[in-house]
């Protein structure tokens, strides 16, 4: 059970070989493989709450022929005569299956040059030393969160012969320090080497966060209040944009949050720049049909769209261009870039308002206009003339990114915070967000 | 598949407090068609199996997709080793106890099992969905959903469990996008993916779609032209498809034990209930009842047993208004003390069990429809969700809808666009002053309830009537 990452490669390129001679002539067939094998540890108030191990892996094949197209997804387990024994009934269910479907006019057959290889190796904590090293720094702390950690394998081939590898250790932890209910600060320590001093230090960050929010937390009335927006804060505001917005099949079917923005009916600040940028590696390039996208992507430049996320069907459907999009059409490595706001003058240039750390279950509230509703989490000031006052009791917001992102924009920072992509809903994610924070002018909360 | 568990438990020879194993199998199947053109289709097989170990009042899990007996024997050994390493940091000492020795199995009912159809004939049907949404030019999308899952559990465990279950389940979706130059609305069957239910194909109802169809299509239009929801604070009445969500957001959540203990506060959140609000704390109005039923026929999350093997059984969680008991497994109520229900469910084997829903239903009172309508002078009538958000105490919510009706002078009057509201949970459930009778109960579901670290996406099932609240600030899109 022990992970082999060469050999799960080599089984799936065997596997990807077994298929190639038993398809027809008239066959196509796409083979995406995610595999992982992760420590998952769960702690609550500095204990754990749930600790264990997953074996993961699974293949997706998509089988084309006679402009039909269908797939299957099947356990990888790395046990070769099980593996091969289950990928070859799927395909005689498959070839039988999609000779009922109707034909669909925008199937993408694989194609494209390139084949990609991306293996980073780290230094990961070792399973039974995973609850010793993150507590026993923390005496009394209220520490709560998980850590994820372990090797992640995305794999690729085609009836063509093209063929992609991506493998990286990575951990993450992400986790909240807590003083009271309403009273956390909110943090990830992430990467590819567990190093325990860099960790022990941004424990010790976060303790002198937690010293702000010991003070009676204030009632804010509804209204629009300045407010700078922490690189977490603003990584859950972009996040909005791989949900109906970014994405050309929404924009094109009527229904994107930047419709208005592509027809040029609105524009946003020229201070907001966007592009997909591969170069930290954090997620492969390629697709599930195997197309490599650029290293870097220009989406949104001087606050006009310049690029949407666009894949082989909707440029085949709307007779456009791919930038090779994943299926979904959403961003995997997205960067904001920097303005001018120097760290040390956020506070005295936000003078009166609010300081947000975090927001908390975004969705849009009407997104034909862009508005965006949720809510403020952890760590939240008060702030005036410069100076921190005290924490804020929770606010919920309800503002368009056409203000937020347009008229209403003061500024981003100078320097940018990498926020991973911690979620592990199926499989452990990949990628992360490089953002700014940003400093905005009347900013609406409703209660 | 039961001789390969039991070995792997009775070939362990390590001392253990306990240990068990839950093996899932799930083919699931997926069809999805767009303006009338395949867009998706396929299936999906997931199997593999949890190993929980525990010792010294730890519990280690290690959870594995290879099924072979050495396989399953090596993930023993690191479910244990993980039990070892976190023992002197647990958070709490768990007992035998919290892993009952149960025997039995369940069967989901149903008359139409998953190969009475043929892809083909599903994606027919789905393309005449999509046909019949397409009453107009000002129809610019239409799209047509169908998921069907065969679930299946073998739990057996050191200390006697032998439990089978096998859930199946059916789903549908279908709706449209209707524009009218800058002006778009969507419009669906109840909201995404809200028509979830245990059963075979025989749940589709093909009797009353058409019927469906027409009226999606037609209230779509209707909405390009209709005005916005005023923005005031009037009488809300919520109908079914939405009190699901409310009942999820606004009960469901908040009361679930693992959150009040702390699990979930460094992602879903905690919640404004507290351990000594149980028994005492009037959460709404007197004719507020919710209950955890998962024996309910056809609801999306019925079961007999959880995933630690508790035998589930109807419990009410508010009765008459009164905080009654929480959403608490086993080892939720051991922490806790506090009265909880079978509810230890993870989305698959490689998923640790945590506090979840089940089917949450609203029960009916003796109010129909009509006479709802009727007593109000001025109000606004709310259907099938669009919008959820809600903080992480489960206190402030603002929810929108597709579709709404101003009611003027008891009656349902103009159609009303882009309607949203927004209440603290206590003073929304303070607020309720009708609820509907069992002719207007009705049941949905979801199949993508979030929570849990590592990320758990779990199907729950959510009943109830139609229901009026007083005084709740509503508004418009903007």
């Amino acid at each position: 059970m022990e992970v082999d990452g060469s050999k799960l490669e080599k089984n799936f390129h065997n596997l990807r070989e077994i298929l190639l001679s038993k398809k027809s002539d008239q066959e196509d067939f796409t083979l995406n493989l995610s595999s992982e094998r992760s420590q998952f540890t769960r702690f609550n108030q500095g204990k754990v709450r749930q600790t264990g191990v997953v074996y993961d892996g699974s293949v997706n094949l998509t089988l084309m022929a006679d402009n039909r197209s269908g797939f299957c997804h099947f356990p990888f387990t790395g046990n070769w005569e099980i593996d091969r024994e289950v990928a070859c009934q799927n395909l005689e269910e498959l070839r039988e299956e999609i000779s009922m479907l109707p034909v669909d006019p925008y199937i993408v057959l694989p194609g494209g040059e390139g084949n990609i290889r991306e293996i980073h190796r780290g230094e990961l904590l070792a399973p039974e030393k995973v609850p010793d090293s993150i507590l026993t720094s923390l005496e009394n702390l209220d520490f709560t969160g998980m850590y994820a950690g372990g090797m992640i394998m995305r794999g690729y081939g085609d009836s063509r012969g093209k063929s992609h590898w991506f493998a990286t250790d990575s951990f993450n932890l992400d986790y909240s320090l807590i003083i009271a209910p309403k009273k956390a600060v909110k943090a990830t320590f992430a990467g590819r080497e567990w190093k325990q001093s860099a960790y022990i230090n941004k424990i010790a960050d976060g303790k002198k966060q937690l010293s702000l929010l010991s003070r009676e937390p204030r009632k804010l009335p509804r209204g629009k209040y300045r407010t700078y927006f922490a690189p977490g804060a603003v990584a859950e505001l972009l996040d909005m944009l791989s949900w109906g917005a970014i994405s050309e099949s929404s924009i094109q079917q009527g229904n994107s949050a930047l419709s208005p923005l592509s027809r040029g009916e609105k524009q946003l600040s020229p201070k907001f720049n966007l592009k997909e940028n591969f170069s930290a590696g954090l997620t492969p390039r390629f697709n599930s049909l195997g197309e490599i996208s650029p290293q870097e992507l220009t989406l949104i430049e001087n606050g006009g769209l310049v690029n949407s996320l666009v894949n082989s069907r909707t440029a085949k459907e709307y007779n456009t261009v791919s930038n090779a999009a994943n299926s979904s059409e959403t961003l995997r490595s997205p960067e904001i870039k920097m303005g001018n706001l120097d760290f040390g003058d956020i506070l005295a240039t936000l003078g009166t308002g609010l300081y947000v750390s975090n927001l908390h279950y975004l969705n849009w509230s009407n997104r034909q206009t862009g508005r965006i509703t949720g809510m403020t989490r952890y760590a939240c000031f008060w702030v005036e003339d410069g100076e921190m006052v005290a924490p804020i009791e929770n606010l919920r917001f309800d503002e368009s990114l056409y203000d937020f992102w347009g008229e209403k924009l003061v500024d981003f920072t100078n320097f940018q915070d990498l926020i991973p992509e911690v979620g592990t809903y199926t499989k452990r994610q990949l990628g992360g967000s490089l953002v700014p924070g940003m400093l905005v002018e009347d900013f609406s909360y409703s209660f | 598949m039961w001789k390969e568990l039991t070995q792997a438990i009775d070939h362990f020879d390590t001392t253990v407090d306990w240990m068990g194993i839950r093996a899932v199998k799930e083919v699931a199947r997926d069809y999805y068609v767009r303006d009338g053109l395949p867009r998706s289709n396929g299936k999906s097989l997931t199997r593999g199996a949890m190993i929980e170990v525990m010792v010294n009042g730890s519990i280690g899990y290690a959870a594995t997709n290879c099924l072979t007996s050495l396989s399953l024997k090596h993930a023993a050994q690191i479910a244990y080793q993980q039990a070892v390493a976190a023992s002197k940091f647990r958070i709490y000492p768990l007992e035998k106890n919290t892993r009952p020795a149960m025997v039995g199995e369940y069967n989901t009912p149903l008359d139409q099992p998953l190969n009475f159809l043929s892809p083909g004939e599903i994606n027919d049907l789905l393309i005449r969905i999509c046909h019949g949404l397409k009453i107009s030019d000002q129809i610019v999308q239409t799209s047509g959903h169908i998921n069907a899952s065969e679930k299946e559990t073998w739990f057996v465990s050191s200390n006697g469990s032998e439990i089978y279950q096998k859930i199946t389940s059916v789903g549908n979706h279908f709706g449209v996008i209707a524009q009218d130059g800058r002006v778009v609305q969507q419009r669906s069957n109840h909201g995404m993916h809200a028509n979830c239910y245990q059963g075979g194909w025989e749940v589709l109802k093909q009797d009353k779609l058409w019927d469906k169809v027409q009226q999606v299509a037609e209230q779509a239009i209707e909405l390009l032209n209709a005005p916005e929801c005023p923005n005031i604070e009037t009488n809300l009445v919520l109908a079914p498809d939405q009190m699901m969500l409310q009942i999820h957001e606004s009960v469901g959540h908040p009361l679930e034990i693992d959150r009040i203990l702390g699990d979930e506060r460094n992602y879903a959140g905690g919640s404004f209930v507290k351990p000594e609000d149980f028994g005492k704390l009037q959460y709404g109005s007197p004719l507020m009842n919710v209950i955890f039923d998962p024996t309910v026929a056809g609801e999306s999350a019925s079961y007999q047993f959880d995933d630690t093997g508790a035998k589930a059984t109807k419990q009410y969680l508010v009765q008459n208004g009164i905080l009654q008991r929480g959403l608490g497994s086993l080892e939720s109520q051991a922490r806790s003390g506090l009265p909880g229900v079978a509810c230890a469910r993870a989305c698959s084997w490689n998923r640790p069990p945590i506090d979840r829903m089940a089917n949450l239903n609203l029960e009916p009172g003796d109010t129909s429809f009509t006479q709802m309508i009727e007593g109000i002078e001025h109000g606004v009538y709310m259907e099938s969700n669009r919008s959820w958000s809600i903080d992480d105490l489960r206190h402030k919510f603002q929810f929108g809808c597709e579709y709404a009706k101003l009611i003027e002078n008891g009656q349902l009057t103009k159609t009303l666009r882009n309607p949203n509201y927004r209440a603290t949970t206590p003073q929304f459930w303070h607020s309720l002053v009708q609820v509907g009778n069992f002719e207007n109960w009705q049941m949905y579901g979801t199949p993508f309830c979030g929570k849990g670290e590592p990320n758990q996406s779990i199907w729950v099932g959510h009943a109830s009537p139609p229901c009026v609240f007083t005084n709740i600030e509503v508004f418009g899109g903007g």
